[in-house]
């Protein structure tokens, strides 16, 4: 067990765990952000994906150790002012089906948003690629980006 | 349809246990059971119907007795509704209607919700409509005649006098309900037929949502399961020694087959699980392998169990033929993975088991509960969460059993969580199936003969015959009968069922014996189609919209696919090319549907691109496959889903319909596959009988 110190959605946390915690499971089962989902627990899915210093992380294979003094923002936190235009975007079109997939699909695209303003659909994909969805909503994610870039 | 219960407003009331600031409704009427294009997924007499309440904040609430897992009835069947009701749609709420008697079955399969909901729900809005409108006729103490509903609000047109629903609810106490409130003419629908966006998006999008895995009760436990590593295989002996000495663990103990790991957060219970040391009794089904049952398969194809339709004579015409066509077709096992892996909480105390599932049927989470406590139906409470994916994998209830049985042995909730190397390996797959087809063509090149003999790996043979004896195609002599096995391989209904298999046997060969016809696939199904106006439809919608023999750029082909089910009618251009290395580029997929009256536009495009994208996905990657009795696949690395960057652009296509709503969460499935293959086939000038596809092609 150790005492780790980070920020989660600006505010600074500690949590006192197992080091090898994966983040995921510190967020969700210590600081109730449920937001963060589990579904694969191996990294491939995208589904766990959260923002570690602003980079998009997978937090199923981040031990919590990893985190320790950074800045973690989760779906939960993404709008700093109300919603983020890809939530926005994301309700526009209509996006979710289940929804499960979703928090993780926006992290992923938000990174995407601040690394490239105005993604190309092959810098789309390319990005997006990690994010798995089982319903079937690609289509709307990608339209999605396009609509929420031209609101940045 | 059936007559409403006779019930006043005021036993309403009292049935319901509700204050009188609010207006409720309910009604109850006899379930037909489908016949035509549906595997019915279990015995039904009832099936619920609306329920609104109208408070006096003039908010409209629709209780949802059907489970919501992305195919988005909680917009649908509330549109419904609240077109009746001339509602604002802005003010209309959904809440989930969990297990009650009330309702009847509550099972979300079968692409069912709208289509058996859609008279009962008009009516349901339509009753509390003509009530308000009494209602504000005795206020104002005018002719109901010269009262009107609008936009939330009862309308004295003489003098333009306006009362909300919601200043209504407590002149409606003494209202009696009207037996046949008369229904809106469909011209007159305000609602149904638009595009409105899902009532809950906004809850998607911030992680707001809570599915089953969200849940948190006071104190709860999490608990992670260790099975046996070969399907059906039991604890011999354990040691939880080490386990039970890390922090987190709390109990270690036995259920029936199996270890559960009890602890205070996800993380320990996983760890802990690391740490037992089990020895398995394997039992038989160590011995289950793939080969061997793609063998007895095939070996069964000689032993024809039952006809399942004759038409003619197809022996006679078959020796009268000059040639006779064959082929074999084979179909994998396939597992649902939804995103969301299976869970479900439970908590027993002073005599009472709580189950909260995310599930696709209630009912089997009740009778499972029951099985396992012995409890009375009024010692069990089933509530249904919200889920991140069904696909047919939530109709089952053995993960409602884990949660149970945890119970048992803890003073807490326990919610028992599948990690996704257990879910996909104690899966109920889409069963394994092995196809043979015959067919002779007459002079001017239609067939004459049509024969297609299944064979499956369970005695429940509608998992695997549905739709094949339901072929469309005007052919005198048919036979399609069926073998059925017996292998212990757990096999359920997967998003579309048996039609999977169906659809994908009968296009693939209708598309051969076309091109051994030498005629144009679309055409050739055209003139066999030609009592069936529907179908046409269909077709003919996807091939305009698709641009079917139209130029297309060099090196790109395109194939076709028809199918019925679930009482609605799908057809499917897909539009390929290959790359230098042989890799499949699928560019684009065209769906036509009929499912009758729509109710929300884009929500069918939704489902068309959902059932496309899963039918995409089991053709290219979908297989599990065993090995010693173990599921060989274990997480999205070796049991593969469509990306974004293979995804095609899919472009949905309704046909225009004033019929009663159908089925649609389903009916894009089954002919996205052969609408693949058979645009691969006049690319390659290969045919693919087996899937997934091997890859690359050659």
């Amino acid at each position: 067990m150790a005492q780790i110190k980070f920020k989660v959605n600006g505010k600074s946390t500690s949590v006192r765990v197992d080091p090898d915690t994966p983040l995921l499971w510190v967020l969700r089962d210590h600081l109730q952000l449920t937001g963060t989902k589990y579904s694969c627990g191996m990294g491939i899915c995208g589904c766990c994906t959260v923002h570690l210093d602003g980079k998009a992380t997978r937090s199923c294979i981040t031990p919590v150790s990893a985190v320790a003094g950074k800045a973690v923002t989760t779906i939960e936190g993404l709008g700093k002012e109300g919603l983020h235009p890809l939530q926005k975007a994301w309700i526009d079109d209509d996006v979710p089906q289940c929804g499960y997939c979703q928090p993780g699909q926006i992290m992923t695209a938000a990174e995407l948003l601040a690394e490239h303003p105005n993604p190309t659909d092959e810098e789309i994909d390319t990005a997006m690629d990690g994010a798995l969805c089982r319903c079937g909503t690609y289509q709307r994610i990608r339209n999605a980006i396009h609509k929420a870039a031209k609101e940045l | 349809m059936a007559a409403f219960t006779s019930v006043t407003r005021r036993q309403f009331i009292k049935l319901t246990g509700m204050g009188s600031s609010a207006l409720i409704l309910g009604f109850a009427a006899p379930w037909a059971c489908a016949k035509n294009g549906e595997t019915n997924l279990e015995d039904a007499v009832f099936e619920p119907n609306a329920w609104v309440k109208i408070t006096s904040d003039d908010t409209i609430t629709v209780y949802m007795p059907r489970s919501e897992m992305g195919q988005k009835v909680w917009t649908a069947l509330p549109m419904i509704l609240a077109d009746e009701l001339e509602a604002d749609w802005s003010k209309v709420k959904v809440t989930q209607g969990h297990l009650n008697e009330a309702y009847g079955n509550q099972t979300t399969g079968g692409s069912k919700s709208v289509r058996t909901n859609y008279d009962a729900l008009r009516k349901a809005g339509a009753t509390a409509r003509e009530m308000l409108i009494t209602a504000a006729a005795h206020t104002w103490g005018v002719p109901r005649t010269e009262c009107r509903a609008e936009n939330n609000q009862i309308i004295h047109s003489p003098t333009g006098k306006k009362l909300s629903y919601g200043e209504l609810v407590p002149a409606t106490t003494d209202v009696p309900v009207p037996e046949n409130a008369p229904l809106k003419d469909p011209k007159d629908f305000k609602i149904i037929g638009r595009s409105l966006k899902s009532i809950d998006t906004a809850f998607k999008v911030d992680g707001s949502l809570d599915f089953g895995w969200d849940r948190q009760e006071s104190n709860m436990r999490t608990v992670v399961i260790s099975r046996s590593p070969v399907l059906g295989g039991k604890v011999a002996s354990y040691d939880a020694s080490q386990a039970r000495q890390l922090e987190g663990v709390e109990k270690v103990f036995e259920i029936p087959t199996s270890i559960a790991v009890v602890a205070r957060d996800t993380w320990s219970a996983i760890q802990g699980r690391r740490q037992l040391k089990i020895d398995w009794d394997l039992g038989d089904n160590a011995k289950l392998d793939s080969k061997a049952i793609s063998a007895e398969l095939h070996k069964n194809l000689d032993s024809p169990k039952e006809t399942l339709r004759q038409d003619g004579n197809p022996d006679t015409a078959r020796r009268k033929a000059n040639q006779v066509f064959q082929a074999t077709f084979e179909l994998p096992y396939l597992d649902h993975a939804p995103m969301e892996p299976m869970n479900c909480t439970a908590f027993i105390h002073n005599d009472v088991c709580e189950v909260w599932a995310p599930t696709q049927n209630p009912g089997a989470a009740f009778r499972v509960t029951q099985e396992i406590t012995g409890f009375d139906d009024a010692q069990i409470h089933v509530y249904t969460d919200r889920m991140g994916g069904g696909f047919g994998r939530r109709l089952q209830a053995d993960f409602v059993a884990d949660a149970v049985a945890v119970a048992q042995q803890v003073d807490a909730p326990v919610k028992v969580i599948r990690t996704r190397d257990e879910d996909i390996q104690n899966g109920f797959y889409r069963p394994a199936s092995v196809h043979r087809v015959e067919g002779a063509l007459g002079k001017d090149g239609f067939p004459t003969v049509w024969t297609h003999r299944v064979s499956g790996p369970v005695p429940w043979h509608g998992l695997y015959t549905g739709g094949a004896a339901e072929l469309a195609y005007d052919i005198p002599n048919q036979r399609i009968d069926y073998a059925a096995a017996e292998i212990p391989v757990p096999v359920g209904a997967w998003r579309s069922v048996a039609h999977t298999q169906t659809a994908f046997v009968n296009e693939c060969w209708i598309d051969e014996l076309a091109e051994e016809a030498g005629m144009d696939p679309v055409e050739y199904r055209r003139k066999l189609l030609k009592h069936h106006p529907r179908h046409l439809g269909v077709v003919d919608l996807v091939a305009e919209k698709a641009g079917w023999g139209k130029s297309l750029p060099t090196g790109h082909a395109q194939g076709v696919a028809v199918h019925f089910s679930y009482y609605s009618w799908a057809a499917v251009v897909a539009e390929v090319s290959l790359d230098a290395q042989s890799n499949l580029k699928i560019h684009r997929m065209d769906c036509a549907v009929d499912c009758g009256t729509v109710i929300n536009p884009d929500g069918v495009a939704a489902q068309v691109e959902g059932g496309v994208t899963l039918a995409l996905t089991a053709a290219l990657y979908g297989e599990i496959s065993l090995k010693n009795g173990r599921v060989q696949q274990s997480n999205f690395h070796n049991y593969r889903l469509l990306t974004m960057a293979d995804s095609p652009v899919i472009h949905t296509h309704i046909v225009k319909s004033t019929e009663k709503p159908t089925g649609i969460g389903e009916p894009p499935v089954p002919p996205t596959p052969p609408a693949l293959v058979n645009a691969i086939a006049r690319l390659t000038g290969n045919r693919i009988y087996r899937l997934p596809i091997p890859q690359p092609l050659a």
